[in-house]
């Protein structure tokens, strides 16, 4: 008998269904789903139309405002108010107020509420962040969170999966925002176009819990249904102390079948930047020639936890911010926030002139919090470079490391951390 | 049923930031998401554009973000389907769940151009472009999905659904007694 992915075991786990093969629909019961302040409203508008009298369990829904709050004008207050009315009348129980507030994917994680072998389900792309766990997280939209929300269960169709194997060792300043830019750069944004991304090998076991956040996170921008790494020891002393459940490990067989394996050697790769306009144009910080920046941002689900926060303040600590740079920190989450302070990073922010936000997804999509004017650039630790992702439609976007975009902002041009330090 | 419209040709990788940039999430009004479909890729296309026109794509057509205002944005300017080489995953569902028509057919978008009057017949599988006489296959879709779109949408399916368990409900009481 052929051996089984982790992401048909944890299918098997969740279905009916025995004996499913590649490209069949499942009908799978989900232990979590989410929707945040854009996705919510449309979703909860759908679940009041199909006359469902509750949603499927109370303790397994998550109602995250991150994208425009602090609500950053009335249009977006109302929003926020309906996810919130909503939540109380439904007596949902992980929703999450401003102050308690963080950026949903490093959230939840952060709060044990999603784990390995789960069947994770949010109404948004970047859902694939807790794949780093051992879960089987999918972004969907928000009709189908609707229907997720009466029904407890999603249709989905078993997908093949791509496996990656990284070995050697990782050159300094790189991390696993280098890797996942690297990777895309090798397939393209279509390359795992309703695939799965399974991220394996000895540079991967040796990533921290942040890392490997970082690296499912963009898992979506090869078009990918989600990324995984199997759990380790470092996985499950993250947990320790968070899962608000049991929870249960699944890792691939050794006979497991794939559509294909990659296999890249981590120490041939440089810190990456993604020029304007897709993620799949990374070049390495030697290639990056003059690039003068604006504005550089630190933050997001892809790039918002402590850690990344404690490698820009590495190079910030004792340095000054480029006279003609904006350089906007945001922490995904108020723990993380809270650490930040504990560590007195944020004091080396501020005294580098750099400004600290509350947690929020805001210039990320070019909600608000620095958004930028035509004819402007931005290093970013965010996802997406796409036309107009940051602002008006004609500035442009750049995305690297929290290492690479803290260098540039001393700078004031795209540069490797090596020439500041 | 037969779709037929003008087609308006639209490069690969269209991203989801194209057909309806974030600044305007802060609403999810159909209408006022049609008012600025597209709007970061051709400004003028919302004024240019008659509603039942068909846009013909590359691949990857709605890659980025999960918003199913995209979806919402397109179908409320009007547009009577969408036909690509390829359709980026939650795009896909989203589409198929709110009921705005998508093909995947590699040559038809290919060879589509600006203008072409074209014909799909879904009940066929085929796409006719009366413009340049040709005749293509829409690569078939999976039998579920098929039922969503029979039904009108995945809303209606839940319904469906839910009926369905609240019988089922009623017959395990009846049956305990």
């Amino acid at each position: 008998m052929v051996g089984k992915t982790i992401v048909e075991k944890i299918l098997s786990a969740h279905t009916t269904t025995s004996n499913f093969k590649i490209g069949d629909i499942l009908k799978a019961r989900v232990d979590f789903a989410f929707a945040n302040d854009i996705t919510g409203p449309l979703a909860i508008k759908y679940f009041q139309e199909t006359g469902a009298r509750g949603v499927f369990d109370k303790r397994r829904i998550g109602l995250i405002p991150d994208h425009f709050t602090p609500n950053k004008d009335i249009k977006s207050a109302e929003q926020c108010k309906l996810l919130r009315e909503f939540a109380r009348e439904e007596g949902i129980e992980n929703y999450f107020e401003v102050g308690k507030m963080g950026i949903e994917h490093a959230l939840l994680p952060e709060k044990g509420l999603v784990l390995p072998g789960d069947l994770v389900v949010g109404a948004d792309s970047h859902t694939d962040t807790s794949g780093a766990l051992g879960a089987l997280a999918i972004g969907v939209g928000s009709t189908d969170l609707a229907a997720i929300m009466a029904l407890g269960e999603v249709w989905l169709r078993v997908p093949p999966t791509l496996k990656f194997v990284y070995s050697g060792k990782l050159n300094k300043w790189v991390g696993g925002k280098d890797l996942i830019l690297y990777t895309i750069s090798l397939i393209g944004v279509e390359g795992a176009n309703y695939r799965v991304m399974e991220f394996t090998g000895e540079a991967i076991r040796s990533l921290s819990m942040d890392n490997r956040f970082t690296m499912c996170n963009m898992a979506i921008e090869a078009g990918a249904k989600t990324g995984i790494i199997e759990p380790d020891e470092i996985t499950l002393e993250y947990l320790r102390g968070r899962a608000v459940r049991p929870y249960q490990v699944y890792k691939s067989d050794p006979d497991a079948s794939y559509e294909k394996i990659i296999e890249i050697e981590v120490s041939k790769i440089e810190p990456q930047v993604a020029f304007p306009h897709l993620p799949e144009k990374s070049k390495p910080i030697s290639k990056v020639g003059e690039v003068k920046i604006d504005q550089a941002v630190i933050g997001s689900c892809t790039n918002g936890r402590i850690e990344d926060l404690r490698i820009a303040a590495q190079i910030l600590k004792g340095q000054q911010v480029h006279p003609e740079v904006r350089l906007i920190i945001i922490p995904a989450t108020p723990e993380v926030y809270r650490e930040a302070l504990r560590e007195g990073l944020l004091e080396i922010f501020t005294s580098a002139g750099a400004v600290v936000s509350t947690p929020t997804c805001g210039p990320c999509l070019g909600g608000h919090m620095g958004v930028l004017a035509a004819g402007e650039k931005a290093i970013s630790t965010t996802n997406r470079n796409f036309v107009g992702r940051m602002g008006h439609p004609q500035s442009e976007v750049y995305l690297a490391s929290p290492a690479v975009a803290a260098a540039s902002a001393l700078a004031g041009r795209i540069v490797s951390p090596e020439e500041v330090i | 049923m037969i779709i037929k419209g003008k087609a308006w040709k639209f490069p690969d990788h269209i991203d989801t930031d194209l057909i309806i940039p974030a600044r305007y999430l802060n609403t999810s009004d159909p209408e006022e998401l049609a008012r600025h479909c597209m709007e970061d890729y051709d400004a003028t296309f919302i004024k240019k554009m008659s509603r039942g026109d068909i846009i013909v794509a590359g691949k990857n057509f709605g890659c980025g973000s999960s918003r199913e205002h995209a979806p919402l944005a397109l179908k409320a300017a009007g547009v009577s389907a969408v036909i690509a080489k390829s359709f980026a995953r939650i795009f896909f569902r989203n589409a198929i769940n709110i009921g705005l028509p998508i093909f995947e057919a590699e040559e038809a978008a290919e060879e589509g151009l600006t203008g072409d009057q074209l014909e799909v017949d879904t009940r066929e599988g085929i796409i006719k472009n009366l413009s340049q006489d040709k005749v293509y296959q829409i690569n078939p879709l999976p039998e579920f999905i098929q039922s969503i779109i029979a039904l009108g949408g995945l809303k209606e399916y839940v319904q469906e659904e839910l009926k369905r368990r609240e019988k089922d409900v009623q017959y395990g009481e009846k049956k305990e007694l």
